[in-house]
């Protein structure tokens, strides 16, 4: 018999090993640590919303729904959508419920994407962008953001990389892990480059509740969704979900809204793959929307409060770290303490019990910085913080 | 709400200068809204929220439902004022509905608070009739859920 590694497919066995999973393994088996590793909230989900899963439960709601999510959720996330980005989607044919925004990228880059084509995608980004670019027999082309640039998305920096192949461009903001929002006049270009190649744009927006311009007296305060440019909507394929501003990560579950026909070739896919999204998590979904905006603005304040702090005393402490508008990280700037990220993260582990996440596991654009989550109790914040001055103070001295 | 008062009530043990960090605020500022606060009456007091079965008090607690005749003047506050100063009496309301007040009372036994329905309560001009609930099980009190020690379930590490 052959041996089995052997019969891994290649394009599988050419995904690099993901550098979140090897600093994983490097905390779980300590005491003690403060983690800022995390990418999700620290709150549950709202109450309301786990009891609305619970009585689809009792109610013996456990069966399929419709390929598409049920109609009653489809027609709130349209509703949702147009009020949040101002863009309007028919519930009935452009509108996908899916496990997570992850499968709907997966979706989305396996419905658009022949051998070879090439998705433009800036880095540091999510982890799983170009494996799923990479899954899907596509080509992924990073375009570097940078630290000096406040990890804006330079849209003459996307034009250099286009060429006859380009089919997709790939887009995220606010963005995991810097941080970062897209300023409007900069997005506004990015747009007209897409109509000007004729680009399909997948936009990943699940950040997009939380923003912090007026708590920090920032310019940014509101979101702009690129679907919502003119000339955009036919061309974009917008994804958003629950799981960051709504704390539902485990449940699993996301949307995509675009053309009916993108809508339905991913649907194809999604129908022999998934079948459906879990119909409990609809039905905590439905009551997210209905009724969750309150939670929402006060996770969101919470988040600011730390935001504020983390950043506040990381600059005191002498860290660079620039104000990101968005999500809930910070992204600061490594580079003068002479160590590289990953050696910075794993020393700061070793000595003061604090996970944050290398920036290169982002993509090699990320080198040089770190990744700290703040959705993470004050009180724990506070003594991360703590730490971290301690062992910043000694690479000082 | 006030942001300093949603800060307070969460936690009261902050220090000005933490909650000037959190709001944004200087210290100063903190202190004047907070001695104005005070001083107009918006915060009554500052106490800690117990789980007596934590730590085995096994003191009891009842609501009291009394229906009272109310006044011409002044209607029920008068008498409603006289029994809330009793210091058994930890809360005191006004209520809608089939009963006017409902009083919490606090006593070392069940004979204390029993002895203080019949002899203090109930003997008052104007009480016309007490309905006795005895406190068996606190599952939440003043927003804080008892033995709810939330554990951070979230994997150290994830994208």
């Amino acid at each position: 018999m052959k041996p089995l590694e052997e019969r891994i497919a290649t394009q599988v066995n050419n995904l690099p090993r993901s550098g979140i999973r090897d600093f994983f393994e490097l905390v779980l088996g300590r005491d003690d640590v403060i983690s800022l590793g995390v990418g999700e909230p620290d709150f549950s989900a709202p109450w309301h919303i786990r009891e609305a899963a619970i009585y689809s439960l009792e109610k013996g709601h456990t069966s399929y729904t419709s390929n598409l999510g049920l109609l009653s959720l489809r027609e709130e996330i349209s509703e949702y959508v147009d009020q949040q980005f101002g863009v309007n989607y028919d519930p009935k044919t452009e509108i996908l419920i899916t496990v997570g925004v992850s499968e709907a990228l997966d979706l989305a880059c396996r419905a658009l994407l022949n051998p070879g084509d090439e998705v433009i995608y800036h880095e540091p980004c999510y982890v799983s962008y170009s494996p799923s670019i990479a899954m899907a027999y596509g080509v992924a082309v990073p375009v570097e953001t940078k630290v000096e640039d406040e990890f804006v998305l330079k849209a003459e920096d996307v034009a250099a990389k286009i060429t006859d192949r380009t089919r997709l461009l790939l887009l995220n903001f606010p963005t995991n892990p810097t941080g970062a929002v897209e300023p409007l006049d900069e997005l506004k270009k990015i747009a007209q480059l897409a109509i000007e190649h004729d680009l399909i744009v997948i936009s990943d927006e699940i950040y997009s509740e939380l923003l912090y311009g007026e708590d920090s007296g920032m310019k940014i305060g509101h979101h702009t969704s690129i679907a919502s440019l003119p000339g955009m909507k036919e061309r974009t394929i917008l994804l958003h979900g629950f799981s960051k501003a709504f704390a539902m990560t485990g449940f699993r579950l996301g949307y995509s809204c675009a053309p009916q026909v993108l809508t339905e070739a991913m649907m194809k896919i999604h129908q022999y793959s998934m079948l459906c999204a879990p119909i409990m998590s609809q039905n905590a979904a439905l009551e997210a929307l209905k009724n969750g905006a309150a939670e929402v603005e006060k996770m969101r304040k919470a988040y600011a409060r730390r935001r504020n702090l983390m950043l506040k005393r990381l600059r005191e402490m002498g860290v660079p770290c620039f104000a990101p508008g968005g999500a809930f990280y910070l992204f600061p700037d490594i580079r003068k303490f002479g160590l590289s990220s990953k050696e910075f993260a794993l020393r700061l582990l070793e000595e003061e019990s604090v996970a944050v996440v290398p920036g290169d596991a982002f993509g090699a654009a990320g080198q040089g910085c770190v990744r700290a989550c703040y959705a993470t109790g004050y009180d724990q914040l506070e003594i991360a913080l703590d730490r971290i001055e301690a062992f910043v103070g000694r690479l000082q001295s | 709400m006030n942001a300093l008062l949603e800060l307070l009530q969460k936690d009261a043990r902050l220090s000005t200068s933490q909650m000037a960090e959190r709001l944004g605020r200087t210290e100063a500022d903190v202190t004047d809204m907070l001695d104005s606060l005070v001083k107009d009456g918006a915060i009554l007091g500052f106490h800690a929220v117990i789980d007596q079965e934590k730590i085995g008090d096994h003191h009891v607690s009842a609501l009291i439902e009394v229906k009272l005749t109310p006044e011409r003047d002044g209607g029920f506050d008068h008498m409603a004022r006289r029994i809330a100063k009793f210091g058994q009496v930890t809360s005191c309301y006004l209520m809608s509905g089939g009963y006017d007040l409902a009083v919490i009372v606090e006593g070392e036994d069940l004979r204390e608070v029993a002895r203080f329905v019949s002899e203090k309560l109930s003997t008052l001009d104007g009480v016309i009739s007490t309905a006795t609930h005895f406190q068996l099980k606190v599952y939440k009190q003043s927003g804080f859920e008892a033995s709810d020690l939330h554990e951070d379930e979230r994997l150290p590490v994830t994208p």
